[in-house]
């Protein structure tokens, strides 16, 4: 049976402002949707609530994988069911090698019933498939001996996302704008990259505003959130229409989603919420 | 000497003393010592919180009448090690409650003129050499009743003295426990110039909860060209006071190492010293503090130059969880002939619940004109976003947390060159860490 995550009717809020008003989305294992928007439409507010981020409240509607209810699991047991993100911020853990940091991560997903404390896979068999992924993703393995994200460029920190997609093998993965901060070069290694660790294993939700991601990765469905809904949905058209063209028409064809799009580009800019 | 020899029941006061003196067949000079630091302790008062050094730490339980001397109890496992696990050691030197209990060397060090002994025990058997340099350059018997008490009731603790150019390579052992009762140990290192040497000195407890009273006393005098590591942690249970004179003397191109774990006690207070005495001496200290419960962690740290040429680097970091509360209290001094001083101080406290508290009071005190000297504090909570982050990747909330501590901890870490004592320390903290909300 394929793998299927559905979020139903999601409405979400933040310190009792709503930010997602009824989302629906049915993603499949193997397909790639793409995931379009202004700013402040709540884009990487659907992928920080589908990992659990804390800071969000859902108010009503459900998200399920195979049928079982995600709103209960905290962020590490949704991880160890398959879902990843790659942050479009990702945060510097000082002090903590990504090396190690991985090994501990890959067990945890791996052996979801891992309790804290019993051993982590054993090293070897890790830092051979460590250094087999860095090759693909020509990375060095030095890479992998400096802390979490600290003081990496942009474009390393989201290859450093890349490297952990590919290591820990998730069934869902959603990618917010993995591709911002490279260049064209580094975008193109970036989605080819993804198209290696393998399209078809995963479902994968791609937030993006670059058309390089979506030309290696060419979307199966194509959704436009406005004002915190998914007000359209189509093809890899619908992408390469906003791509060449802006949201101009959604706008104007959906415009109470545009008014509430607008108040949410006006209270984010007010406060700096789910900065992950 | 009578290892066996008891003084159970020894109260702090004058006649405790003398009953104490008769116990230990130690030379005349020593006791008339003992005697005259009794009577610096008799002219002083307990220090109170009107004075700087005592304003954030509260003495106010602390009742010298409820302790005895030599009130032994159960003994310290003698696994209960965690510096000595797995280290091929050169030596060793056990005391509980003060009493010395074991003391091994590796003859061929002995035949090089190595000495380590228990400090009771090395008093009576090289009476000269300790004279010499006990209680000469390295502490000061008049700077307050702790240290006054401990001068008059010292009793425990070791003697280590390593001649002219002699390297030892192994580390060398020292652990000190306390099972209900007093530890007054006094700690004398002597490196001769051109000598090297390790030492793991490990302060422990029984239990978690073991009271008990320890006013100690470190004296490292590393000669010119020489190179010392000291590693001290502290982990007495819960219940012990702990109050600390420790100096270092430092000379010309010698080199200190000096890495602290702090992470027992009700309370402690430490004063820590280090004198750079001779042109192109070189120290570096490493503070490791995790603090829990109600403990409340005091240190005081003193980077003295007194010559040219010299270079402190201090780096203490804490991690607080519960109600625990620490205080650092750091000063660079720099004499005036002091040119050309390369002087660094920093502290950073990691707050793992809402009530914790750091202090953090850095000072500089500077009277030459050509010198670099930096400090710097930082105090502040886990952030949340670290958490989740790591929770995103199947991280458990603990063993987040776990992670984001250790991860503070590891430039420190990164420093402190024994991997046996960098796995000691971390394992200790990661084991403490508890998950909050």
């Amino acid at each position: 049976m394929t793998d299927v995550l559905e979020i139903r009717d999601l409405h979400v809020s933040v310190e009792g402002t709503e930010i997602l008003r009824g989302v629906n989305l049915t993603l499949k294992r193997g397909e790639t949707h793409a995931l379009m928007g202004p700013n402040g439409s709540g884009k990487s507010t659907l992928g920080l609530v589908i990992m659990g981020h804390p800071g969000y409240e859902v108010t009503s509607g459900d998200m399920l994988l195979n049928g079982e209810s995600l709103l209960e699991l905290g962020p590490d047991e949704r991880a160890r069911r398959g879902l990843f993100l790659a942050f479009q911020r990702p945060v510097a853990i000082p002090g903590v090698r990504l090396a190690d940091f991985l090994r501990h991560a890959t067990t945890n997903v791996r052996s979801p019933e891992r309790k804290e404390g019993e051993e982590l896979m054993p090293m070897r068999e890790f830092r051979a498939e460590l250094r087999e992924k860095m090759g693909e993703l020509k990375m060095d393995t030095e890479f992998a001996r400096r802390y979490v994200n600290d003081g990496f460029s942009g474009g390393e920190m989201k290859r450093a996302e890349i490297l952990q997609l590919a290591m820990l093998q998730p069934k869902f993965a959603v990618l917010d704008e993995t591709d911002s901060g490279l260049d064209a070069d580094a975008v193109r290694l970036a989605s080819r990259s993804i198209a290696d660790i393998g399209r078809e294993k995963m479902g994968l939700l791609i937030i993006t505003h670059h058309d390089k991601l979506l030309e290696h990765n060419p979307p199966d469905f194509t959704h436009v959130i406005l004002g915190g809904r998914i007000v359209e949905t189509g093809g890899v058209e619908l992408a390469q229409e906003l791509h060449s063209r802006g949201y101009e028409r959604i706008r104007r064809e959906h415009p109470d989603a545009n008014e509430a799009n607008r108040s949410m580009e006006e209270a984010e800019s007010g406060q700096a919420i789910g900065s992950a | 000497m009578d290892m066996s020899t008891t003084t159970a029941g020894i109260s702090f006061d004058a006649a405790g003393l003398e009953r104490f003196i008769e116990t230990r067949g130690e030379p005349a000079a020593v006791s008339q010592a003992r005697r005259e630091a009794w009577a610096a302790f008799e002219a002083m008062e307990w220090p109170d919180r009107r004075q700087e050094d005592w304003i954030r730490t509260d003495l106010r339980l602390f009742h010298l009448d409820r302790f005895q001397l030599g009130a032994s109890g159960e003994q310290v496992p003698s696994d209960a090690s965690v510096l000595s696990t797995g280290v091929d050691l050169g030596g060793q030197v056990r005391s509980i409650d003060g009493h010395g209990v074991a003391a091994t060397l590796d003859p061929a060090l002995a035949a090089k003129g190595v000495i380590y002994l228990p400090l009771e025990q090395a008093v009576v058997e090289h009476p000269e050499l300790v004279a010499k340099y006990f209680q000469q350059q390295a502490f000061d018997v008049g700077r307050d009743r702790f240290a006054a008490l401990h001068a008059a009731f010292w009793t425990g603790g070791a003697f280590l003295y390593v001649p002219r150019g002699v390297v030892v390579e192994r580390p060398l052992h020292l652990l000190s426990g306390i099972s209900g009762g007093c530890d007054l140990s006094h700690t004398l290192v002597v490196l001769e110039p051109g000598a090297e040497a390790t030492v793991l000195a490990e302060y422990l407890s029984p239990t978690l909860e073991a009271s008990g009273l320890h006013c100690g006393g470190i004296e490292l005098l590393v000669g010119a060209g020489a190179h010392l590591r000291f590693v001290n942690l502290q982990d007495w249970g819960r219940n012990v006071w702990h109050f600390a004179h420790q100096k270092a003397v430092v000379d010309r191109d010698a080199s200190l190492q000096w890495t602290i774990g702090a992470m027992g006690a009700r309370l402690a207070k430490v004063n820590q010293h280090v004198e750079l005495v001779g042109p192109g001496a070189n120290c570096q200290v490493n503070g490791v503090m995790f603090t829990e419960g109600r403990q409340h962690l005091a240190y005081h740290t003193l980077q003295h130059h007194a010559a040219p040429s010299c270079r402190s680097d201090f780096l203490y970091k804490a991690a607080l969880q519960d109600q625990s509360r620490t205080v650092w209290q750091g000063m660079i001094k720099v004499d005036q002939g002091a040119q050309k001083t390369d002087g660094y101080q920093r502290n950073d406290n990691l707050l793992l619940s809402e009530q914790a508290r750091a202090d953090s009071i850095p000072g500089l005190e500077i009277e030459a004109d050509d010198v670099r000297c930096t400090h710097g504090s930082t105090s502040g909570r886990v952030d949340e976003e670290l958490i989740f982050y790591a929770r995103s990747r199947g991280f458990t909330r603990r063993e987040a947390i776990r992670a984001i501590v250790i991860g503070f901890f590891q430039q420190v870490f990164d420093r402190i060159t024994i991997e046996s004592v960098r796995e000691a320390l971390g394992e200790s903290i990661a084991r403490r860490v508890r998950e909050f909300h």
